[in-house]
Formats: C-alpha cells, sequence, structure tokens
C-alpha cells in the first residue's frame, strides 16, 4: 500500500506541474483552458491521496465542472485568437520580471521546506475523521460560522456589482 | 484474501460485467426507442435484423464502422477526437457508485455488488454530470463550425443553469437521509419508505433536469435539427459520431439508475428481507427489481420523446432560472424546516 501510494503521489505530482507549465506556455486559450482542467484532476487526486474525499470531489464539481465550463464559454463567446509568440511581446521589463519571480519562487521553497522538510511526514490517522462533510460542516457553522456568513455576504455583495456594472454597460 | 485480489481483481471484474451490462442496455435501449418511436407514430419501426429488429443495432454499428472519418478541414483535430472520448468516459464512469443489491456472502467473504462504495457517491454522481457538458461543448467549437457552435454553446448554458436545481433538488435526499453514502440512502428506503414520496417536488426537479441534463427532448435544443443541422455533432461521422451516439445512451440509462437509487427506493423491493428467502437469492430478486425499476425510467425517457415537442430557447432559460431553481430552493427551505423539527 505504501509504494503505491508513493507511486501515485509522484504521478499525479509530476503531471500537476507538468500540466501547469503546459497551460501558461499554450498559444491557444482553449488549449489553456483544457491543461488546467487536467491540473485540477491531478490536484483532485492529490487530495485523494491525503484521505481528503470531500475536498476532492469538491475540487472537481466547483473548479472542473463549473467554473472552467463558464471560462470555457466565454473564450467561445469572444472567439479570442492564438495569443502572440513569445519573442513579440518580451521587453527587458518582462525578463526582469520573470527573473524575479523565480526568486521569489526560491524563496518560497526554502522557506516551506526548512519549516516543514521534518513535521508532517505522515498522513494523520484521523485524517479520514476530520476530512468528513460532517465533521466539515460542524466546524464551518458552528465554531466558524460569524466568518462563513461574513464570506457569503461578500459574494452576495460581489455579485450584485458585477450585474450593476454589466447592467450599465448594456443600457 | 490477498491485498491484490481483494484491491484490483475483484474490482477490474466488476467493472467489465458492468460497462458489458450497460452497453447491452444501450444497444436495447436503441432498439427499443426505435421500436416505440415506430408504435407511436403508428409505423413498424425496424423489425427486418433477428428477431423483432433485436440485432438493429448490431447492424448499426457495423455500418459505422465502414463509414469514412471526415474531419473538417479547418477543425481543431486533437480536440475534434478528444471530444466524443470525454462524452462516452464520463457518461460510463457514472455508474461506479451505483449499489446493485445488497451485499453476497461467497466464499466466507463479503462482495458488495457496487464498483465504488465511498462515503461521497451523490457528490460523485453530481461532479460527473457537471463534467458531462465538456464533451459537447469541445465539440461544438472544435468543429469551426457555426451550427456546432451554437449547439455547443446553447448545451454549456442549458446544462450549468439546470444542474443547480438538480444539486439543490438533490440537498433534500441529503438532509432526509444525513448521509452522502448512496449504499445506505438506499437502506433507508427499505419498506415503502421510498425518496419520492418524502420528496416529491425534489423527484420532480430532478427527473426534469435529469431531461436537460441527457440532452433529450423536450431540452434537445443542442441538437435541433430544424435549427442546427445536427448541432454539435454536425460535424461527426463514423465511429465518432457513434460515441456520442452511445453517450446519449448511456446517459439515459446512467440517469434512470441514479433516479431509481435516489428516489425509487434502488434495489429495494418491498418487505423481501421479510419472506425468508436464502441471501443469495434475495440479492439476485434485488437485482431484478432495479433492472426493472431502471426499464420504467428508461421507457418513460422515450415515451417523453416521441409526445411531447422541444421548448424555445427563452422557454427553456425562463423555466431553468424562474421556476424550477425557486421551487427547488423552496423545497429545500421547508424540508430543512421539517427535519430539524422532528429531530
Amino acid at each position: 500500500m505504501e509504494n503505491i501510494q508513493l507511486i501515485l503521489y509522484t504521478v499525479f505530482g509530476v503531471l500537476a506541474i507538468f500540466s501547469a507549465i503546459m497551460m501558461i506556455t499554450r498559444r491557444n486559450p482553449i488549449a489553456s483552458a483544457l491543461w488546467l482542467i487536467f491540473n485540477f484532476f491531478m490536484i483532485s487526486g492529490l487530495y485523494f491521496l491525503l484521505r481528503a474525499q470531500f475536498i476532492a470531489i469538491i475540487q472537481i464539481l466547483v473548479y472542473a465542472g463549473a467554473i472552467m465550463v463558464l471560462f470555457i464559454f466565454v473564450i467561445m463567446l469572444l472567439k479570442l485568437t492564438d495569443e502572440k509568440k513569445l519573442s513579440e511581446i518580451m521587453t527587458y521589463q518582462k525578463i526582469t520580471a520573470i527573473l524575479f519571480s523565480i526568486l521569489l519562487m526560491a524563496l518560497l521553497v526554502f522557506t516551506v521546506y526548512v519549516n516543514f522538510a521534518d513535521k508532517y511526514t505522515e498522513i494523520s490517522t484521523e485524517a479520514e475523521t476530520i476530512s468528513k462533510a460532517e465533521n466539515l460542516g460542524r466546524e464551518l457553522f458552528l465554531k466558524y460560522a460569524f466568518p462563513i456568513e461574513a464570506i457569503g455576504l461578500l459574494l452576495l455583495a460581489t455579485i450584485v456589482g458585477a450585474v450593476v456594472l454589466a447592467k450599465k454597460k448594456f443600457e | 484474501m490477498p491485498a491484490a485480489v481483494q484491491y484490483i481483481i475483484i474490482p477490474l471484474v466488476k467493472v467489465v460485467l458492468i460497462q458489458i451490462t450497460l452497453l447491452i442496455g444501450v444497444a436495447l435501449t436503441v432498439w427499443l426507442e426505435r421500436r416505440t418511436a415506430g408504435f407511436i407514430q403508428d409505423r413498424y419501426g425496424p423489425n427486418r435484423v433477428g428477431p423483432f429488429g433485436l440485432l438493429q443495432p448490431v447492424a448499426d454499428v457495423v455500418k459505422l464502422f465502414m463509414k469514412e472519418d471526415i474531419v473538417p478541414e479547418k477543425a481543431n483535430k486533437f480536440i475534434h477526437s478528444l471530444a466524443p472520448a470525454i462524452s462516452v468516459t464520463i457518461a460510463l464512469s457514472t455508474i461506479a457508485v451505483i449499489p446493485f443489491a445488497d451485499p453476497i456472502q461467497l466464499f466466507g467473504s463479503e462482495f458488495k455488488l457496487q464498483i465504488a462504495d465511498v462515503n461521497i457517491g451523490i457528490l460523485y454522481i453530481l461532479a460527473m454530470v457537471s463534467l458531462g457538458v465538456y464533451g459537447v461543448t469541445l465539440s461544438g467549437w472544435a468543429s469551426n463550425n457555426k451550427y456546432s457552435l451554437l449547439g455547443g454553446l446553447r448545451s454549456s448554458a442549458q446544462m450549468i443553469s439546470y444542474e443547480l436545481s438538480m444539486g439543490v433538488a438533490v440537498l433534500g435526499i441529503i438532509l432526509v437521509n444525513g448521509t452522502f453514502e448512496l449504499d445506505t440512502i438506499v437502506q433507508n428506503q427499505a419498506g415503502w419508505k421510498w425518496n419520492i414520496i418524502l420528496q416529491p417536488v425534489g423527484f420532480l426537479i430532478f427527473l426534469t433536469a435529469a431531461f436537460a441534463e441527457t440532452n433529450r427532448t423536450p431540452f434537445d435544443l443542442p441538437e435541433a435539427e430544424q435549427e442546427l443541422v445536427g448541432g454539435y455533432h454536425t460535424e461527426y461521422s463514423s465511429l465518432k459520431f457513434a460515441l456520442f451516439f452511445l453517450s446519449e445512451y448511456a446517459n439515459v440509462i446512467v440517469s434512470a439508475c441514479v433516479i431509481t437509487t435516489l428516489y425509487l427506493g434502488g434495489y429495494q423491493f418491498p418487505y423481501l428481507q421479510t419472506f425468508g428467502l436464502s441471501p443469495v437469492l434475495v440479492s439476485i430478486l434485488q437485482i431484478i427489481t432495479f433492472l426493472i425499476k431502471i426499464f420504467i425510467i428508461v421507457f418513460f425517457f422515450i415515451w417523453i420523446r416521441w409526445t411531447v415537442p422541444r421548448f424555445r430557447y427563452d422557454q427553456l432559460m425562463v423555466l431553468g432560472w424562474k421556476v424550477m431553481l425557486p421551487l427547488a430552493l423552496a423545497n429545500l427551505t421547508i424540508t430543512a424546516i421539517i427535519v430539524t423539527l422532528l429531530k
């Protein structure tokens, strides 16, 4: 069992990174969107390996099933053409930005590695209980009821704002 | 039992058996649909190949094999081929969480008649339903044809709209049963405590949404022949077209399985366990009960297709957003109040 988990972890992890790189390097927006969907599936696989079935399936249901459908819908409606080639849009500013991004990435990886390398090496024995929908719901709606309601209100305000903006444009 | 047998061989055998049954079911449904259409329109329907025309689907598949596979010159070749594969994969994989009977005791160990007994069964089904839209949308886009694109756009808008009502209707079931596990939900419906009696409005909403999600009449706007030639599969021929055809009928059967499991007592035959039969016989009778229930729902799907005309696009959207969604939300609220009061 341990070996199977390690193999699956490696496969999902490598494919997740690979699909993320493919996503940002494709010139066709639909191809980028498809790679992003593939990436979500790989991340969902990683959640399954951590025994977090609920979060894994929500990842697919919400991101791959709902949000990305809207993305593709919009791309199709806008009739976007291929992006320009990399060599056509490269400026010194962008090259510097890329260098600093890599630096920031290295810093983040280093920080995570130093602080967490020896901790959390195995899955908690209570992982399955904690990640069950019943327990998640109890925590979210009893202990964290106020933040949840606040986020809900915020999202509602965002939706109302979006509708108002869209209406103004069409009138 | 060694781990390799338990985790690899037994699930593999189950997958193969269930998928073969599903594919045979698809062939029979195609035949049933054409015969029923013939009966409703006062003509014969296919009756020449084999007894009662039963081998007609086989002849159709052979014909489709022989046809030339045409890909439009300006199509996106890869996605054009990928789309039917996505459709079929998703249609066939939804059945993995459906329980077919009580666990059987054989050779001293217990066998579950279900491919995957996961504690998120309902969510898995909803996730698969929400992914089903990709096959249609991508095929519409990749064909580089205005009719296909319109079909694809219609279908994504339609599926997103009806998915919401479907999800909210299912929440009622989750509230009543207190679990995501399909097996437990079926166990809870023993006797006559079917969820259709507890959740009649939810059942109607789910049934309507299932019609919309499977692109069946009266919601077959993505392929409306009179306006869009063939909709999203206008540019498909040969086996790729056959795959879309297969996935449509597989979706019908799987929807029937889901409706039966969630609302019509699943494999339960009322009070079967109290007759004192041997457990293996009980399981076999349960499988037969399940198949009969599925047959009735599938027949209902076909019956509706040949009697109800198609909606207009604006009517479809009004029904989805202004009728079904508020109704589903009201159903959810009332269910929540009753469940809380009875606790």
